[in-house]
């Protein structure tokens, strides 16, 4: 096998917009070599390759930062970090100022001031936000990227960061990387359920599909506390295309309505987690299906939402054109299967203020770290710009360690085991995903069950995923893309077992859809207004409860 | 949701294969591109703005409801001209400006 070893003052894991922004903090405060390993190209990975509408997480005027993590705390039933919030928000609106002079253009009023949408959002043209950021990280001095190279796992020495390792999937290579600290901005996970369009389509999803999770995944091998994998994220999308319906509801002010044509946004509350489960349950009782009701908007908002649409969702204007556009018809609307993100809920490593993760030398921002939700993309910014400044501090006092040959010859040893083409496997990493998600599906909450599960489902979740886990083992790879698809198939598996743990370990229901535990329906604040939290100790998986920490609207 | 690259238009320059985030693109033995795995698109459509040739479009797939139209865009400068192709033969433009942001 061909291998590869590098080393770094800082690897960051994914340049997604966490990543990017990582790297260009870098630059400015510190000469550290850095290294950006992406399993795509910078200049469209991530969940921002087809753009975006609005920034989302914004201090507007007349409001402070303590007013979006209230918002945000409020948003989460209580379940999320104040101080990580507050930390975030404090720094909105300077990268999206950063973000300007990088080239986004951002709406501006007469008076040279940003156009808002509602009292956190600003409107920009996001068609090229990943381009503009990728420019920006290729011009800086001190700092490779190596895309196409996908990284599988952390090397820990006792508590210790001291590298990872990874697989080139063009240059069909096995990396070892040796740095000082790791800033860990790999994505969410999605492809854990089965989806919305299950056939030919079944990647028309909400969250990058190339999000499997594996930041999550290292991170819960390598004994890292992680936090809140219970509140998953469930997106309110047009049906079929799994286009936005956001821009939709404060674009044209188009509510929710059945089939009947009666609204029902206030009925059932206005968080994330209300307006799906409004529609389940409009649905399940007979009402559905739902729309967004767009019948009547004026020919101009027509043409401007097909804009609109284009810079970060095209598929959706080309159903419109090709059904009849929303004047004309009100546009369907469903719940996504559910996606673990710590980008808008609260998943991901338990980090502190600096987002140090529980494993010394390793920070996580954007969508890997846990207890701040509602982060968007200019809170991933602003948390790649923290854990930068943190890791840059925290060099200075590390000298670079090696990594053991034989921890190097094992991770060698599992890819080489894979890539074995001597004996025939019975089945492919295609086949057990599916068979992942339709398990995640029927017993541990999928759109299927409506979201809801209850302790025997959960316990049979666990057992069928373990042994597909099991099963995983036995997979051949014939090239290093089927390599990569075999890894990222365990990715989600190890993700899909803690996703279980928790689900069962939180005995109430906070937030509906999201967590809906069928044996526990009412919310708990005597014993649940806790995180909850786990670690993988001798391969199982514990839990461990925490207090919220003081501050903000939960006070 | 797919893609479909023409090939007698491709210059196989490999851009589309560089830029694809989920690597779902190849080059052919005569050094055209294909896509390799089309069930495994996105729809971003990051292929398409990258492709010289113009040679690349977006489709529903009828799992979703599509109805056999082809999306393609025309970028010059800061204007991206998508043009919608029916499977009639008719067609419809709309053009975006990338230095003016969304109204919503």
């Amino acid at each position: 096998m061909n291998i590869k070893k590098i080393t770094a003052d800082i690897l960051i894991i994914g340049g997604g917009t966490a990543g990017c922004y990582a790297a260009i903090t870098l630059s400015k405060i510190s000469g550290a070599r850095t290294l950006i390993c992406e399993k795509a190209d910078i200049r469209r990975s991530g969940c921002l390759a087809a753009g975006v509408n609005a920034l989302n997480a914004y201090i507007t005027e007349g409001h402070t930062p303590e007013f979006y993590a209230d918002y945000a705390m409020k948003d989460a039933h209580g379940i999320a970090r104040y101080d990580l919030l507050l930390s975030m928000s404090k720094r909105l609106n300077s990268v999206t100022a950063e973000l300007e002079k990088l080239g986004l253009v951002i709406l501006k009023d007469e008076n040279g001031k940003y156009v808002t949408r509602g009292a956190r959002n600003i409107k920009i043209n996001g068609e090229n936000i990943k381009p503009i950021l990728a420019d920006a990280v290729n011009a800086l001095p001190n700092t490779d990227v190596l895309n196409r190279v996908n990284i599988t796992d952390l090397a820990v020495r006792g508590n210790k960061i001291i590298g990872a390792y990874g697989i080139g999937v063009e240059d069909e290579a096995f990396y070892v990387i040796e740095a000082k600290a790791v800033i860990m901005a790999a994505g969410g996970a999605a492809g854990l359920y089965r989806p919305n369009n299950p056939g030919f389509s079944r990647h028309k999803m909400w969250y990058p599909p190339f999000n499997t999770g594996a930041g999550y995944a290292m991170g819960i091998r390598a004994g890292a506390e992680m936090t809140t994998f219970e509140m998953r994220f469930i997106a309110l999308r047009c049906k079929d295309t799994i286009a936005p319906t956001g821009t939709l509801a404060q674009g044209v002010g188009a509510e929710q309505v059945n089939s009947l044509g009666e609204a029902y946004d206030d009925k059932y509350g206005h968080s994330t987690s209300d307006r799906v489960y409004g529609t389940v349950v409009e649905n399940t009782e007979g009402r559905g299906p739902c729309f967004l009701r767009t019948e009547g908007i004026t020919p101009e908002q027509e043409d401007d939402l097909k804009k609109a649409y284009l810079n970060m969702a095209p598929s959706q204007t080309l159903k419109w054109i090709e059904e009849g556009g929303p004047r004309e018809k009100n546009v369907e609307i469903e719940g996504t299967e559910p996606y673990i993100t710590g980008g808008h809920t609260a998943s991901g490593y338990w980090v502190d203020i600096n987002r140090k993760t529980t494993i010394d030398g390793l920070y996580a921002a954007g969508d890997a770290a846990g207890g701040a939700p509602q982060k968007y993309v200019t809170g991933a910014l602003a948390e790649g710009e923290i854990a930068a400044e943190a890791a840059a501090e925290y060099i200075k006092s590390i000298k670079a360690a090696k990594i053991d040959e034989t921890d190097i010859s094992a991770h060698i040893a599992e890819a080489a085991r894979f890539l074995d083409k001597s004996d025939k496997p019975s089945f492919t990493a295609e086949q057990l995903e599916e068979e992942m998600q339709k398990v995640m599906d029927e017993y541990a909450g999928g759109i299927s069950a409506n979201y809801r599960y209850d302790k025997a489902r959960l316990d049979a979740a666990d057992e069928k995923i373990r042994r597909i886990f099991e099963l995983s083992e036995l997979l051949r790879a014939s090239d290093f893309y089927e390599l990569m698809q075999i890894y990222e198939l365990r990715e989600r598996l190890t993700v899909a077992l803690s996703v279980i743990a928790h689900l069962g370990a939180r005995h109430e229901t906070r937030w509906h859809c999201f967590a809906e535990n069928v044996d526990y329906p009412g919310r708990d604040d005597k014993n649940f207004n806790k995180f909850v939290n786990s670690r993988l100790v001798n391969g199982k998986i514990e839990i461990i409860l925490r207090d919220i920490p003081k501050g903000g609207a939960s006070e | 949701m797919s893609v479909e690259i023409d090939k007698s238009k491709c210059v196989g320059c490999g851009g589309c294969k560089s830029i694809c985030p989920g690597g779902l693109i190849r080059m052919d033995d005569n050094g055209k591109a294909y896509i390799k795995y089309p069930r495994d698109c996105w729809g971003c459509a990051s292929c398409i703005k990258e492709c010289p040739a113009r040679a690349i479009s977006l489709y529903l797939g009828a799992d979703i409801g599509g109805k056999g139209s082809r999306m393609r865009a025309e970028i010059s400068g800061d204007i991206i001209n998508w043009i919608i192709t029916k499977p009639g033969g008719e067609t419809e433009e709309i053009k975006i400006n990338r230095k003016e942001s969304n109204k919503y």
